[in-house]
């Protein structure tokens, strides 16, 4: 059975307020920058770029990061995880980085990322924007950002679409 | 993908796309501030050469440790085989200290082969004889991809001594399996005998065939392996066959030069036109660390049980 979560008006509202508390918790938009994590939440970071561009008239670098290479279960599956491409074309050292990403669930892609992210550099503080947790955390990991909360089974599927890669902006639950 | 990589003939035109692709991402770990990514902590990977080399040992060996696997460089002279072990007791015993991995060079063809046999992890052929070099026929195809933005439809000639070129072999391989037209060129003696199969077509005429194409890829001559009467004298033979500087203005705006390296400057490549901006060289060598990278994680990334799952 599938369910929507949520719809594209509220994608758009919830990638909005997130935009409010990043700059109210920064105090602004000086020394921040934001690394999606790769292939979702890049596009995620890009919508909430045009959204501070919007409220507070400020270009923030986005850098879209592939975790695979820093991944805890290489060699666990029959094959090697797919790779996508890296790309953060300015220096951290120094920054507030926001981290973006579609769904928050065990915490272990967020590891991955924050070690990551310390081999371009050392940031100032990073910080974590999602758009779904769902629970069910293997790690001492929480978010800084959410844009909604989801209980959810174990077993059960959540996934972010977004219209670039699936045609349509929807949080969807596939409960098993 | 096979668990092995022995030959070009063992991947198909999706497993070499996937290796480019994937190699795509390790040029870009080596732009970062620190070039090594945690993929293969804890793995090891044995270095066995047999037949003397530098840029495939160092580049297999840097492509092992920015992966963070653990590398075991293992030589010809100063080992147990000096004092005449056997290629099967010294795979045992690689297998036995549990190596994920067994990169080999070795002078007789099918050794790698051999190796699979004893040996439970990945082999991987970094030249055995004058049979095949497939890593350097994929990091040549990475770079003739990345300048040229395709394989398809590419025309490239490989000039020289085919006849003893495990490069040459790989790469026609390789480049027939993608689409591309390839043409040997080189003096009838240094031309095997078999290569209607391969797919290609031959020329003992590199004037006629240089302003057609898209790459022309130099061979080295290999004096270690030459018996005299293949060609009368190293002079004539550049005379004919060397790619110098009156011929490279033949080539057609735009192609490429490339050489596996090590060079006999002023025999099969004159000294300028292997430093001239179109040639690869040295890009080759870059991508060759990327290709390799590339191999050992989508060999040793896989092969496991469990079903995805984050």
């Amino acid at each position: 059975m599938t369910a929507k979560l949520l719809d594209a008006q509220d994608v758009r509202r919830a990638v909005t307020r997130i935009a409010h508390e990043i700059l109210e918790r920064d105090k602004g938009a000086e020394t921040l920058v934001l690394v999606g994590i790769a292939n979702r939440g890049d596009l995620l970071a890009e919508r909430l770029a045009a959204q501070l561009t919007r409220i507070e008239g400020v270009q923030v670098p986005v850098g879209v990061l592939d975790i695979t290479f820093y991944r805890d279960d290489i060699g666990l599956h029959a094959d090697a995880p797919e790779v996508h491409e890296t790309r953060i074309p300015f220096d951290i050292g120094g920054k507030t980085v926001v981290l973006v990403d579609d769904v928050l669930f065990t915490g272990r892609t967020i590891r991955a990322a924050m070690d990551a992210l310390m081999d371009f550099g050392r940031p100032r503080k990073i910080q974590l924007a999602v758009l779904v947790d769902r629970g069910h955390r293997e790690l001492p990991i929480r978010a800084d950002f959410v844009g909604k909360n989801v209980p959810t089974k174990r077993e059960d599927d959540v996934r972010v679409l977004v219209e670039e890669l699936d045609g349509e902006d929807a949080v969807i639950v596939e409960v098993r | 993908m096979n668990k092995h990589l022995l030959s070009m003939h063992d991947l198909t035109a999706e497993d070499v796309v996937r290796i480019l692709d994937t190699a795509e991402s390790f040029r870009e770990v080596g732009t970062r501030v620190i070039k090594k990514v945690p993929a293969l902590r804890g793995r090891t990977v044995v270095n066995f050469f047999m037949e003397n080399s530098t840029r495939t040992r160092i580049s297999f060996e840097l492509a092992a440790k920015r992966l963070s696997a653990d590398v075991i460089n293992f030589s010809a002279s100063g080992s147990s085989v000096s004092k005449g072990e056997s290629l099967k007791d010294t795979a045992l015993t690689l297998q036995a200290m549990g190596a994920d991995a067994v990169v080999i060079r070795h002078s007789s063809s099918g050794s790698p082969h051999q190796l699979t046999k004893w040996i439970s992890g990945s082999v991987l052929n970094a030249g055995d004889g004058t049979h095949e070099h497939p890593t350097q026929a994929l990091l040549d195809l990475y770079t003739m991809r990345e300048k040229l933005g395709r394989l398809e439809g590419l025309r490239v000639a490989i000039l020289g001594d085919v006849l003893h070129s495990r490069v040459a072999r790989s790469l026609s391989f390789g480049l027939v399996k993608m689409g591309a037209e390839v043409t040997l060129v080189g003096p009838p003696t240094l031309i095997p005998p078999d290569v209607s199969a391969w797919g290609v077509q031959e020329s003992y005429d590199i004037e006629s065939v240089l302003p057609k194409l898209d790459v022309c890829y130099v061979l080295r001559v290999q004096k270690e392996r030459q018996r005299l009467e293949y060609f009368p004298s190293v002079r004539e033979y550049s005379r004919l066959f060397g790619l110098t500087t009156d011929r490279v203005g033949l080539l057609p705006e735009g192609a490429l030069i490339m050489h596996p390296g090590p060079m006999n400057r002023g025999v099969e490549i004159d000294s300028d036109v292997a430093d001239l901006p179109h040639s690869m060289i040295e890009e080759q060598v870059t991508n060759g660390i990327a290709v390799r990278m590339s191999l050992l994680y989508l060999l040793l990334g896989s092969g496991g049980e469990q079903p995805s799952d984050d």
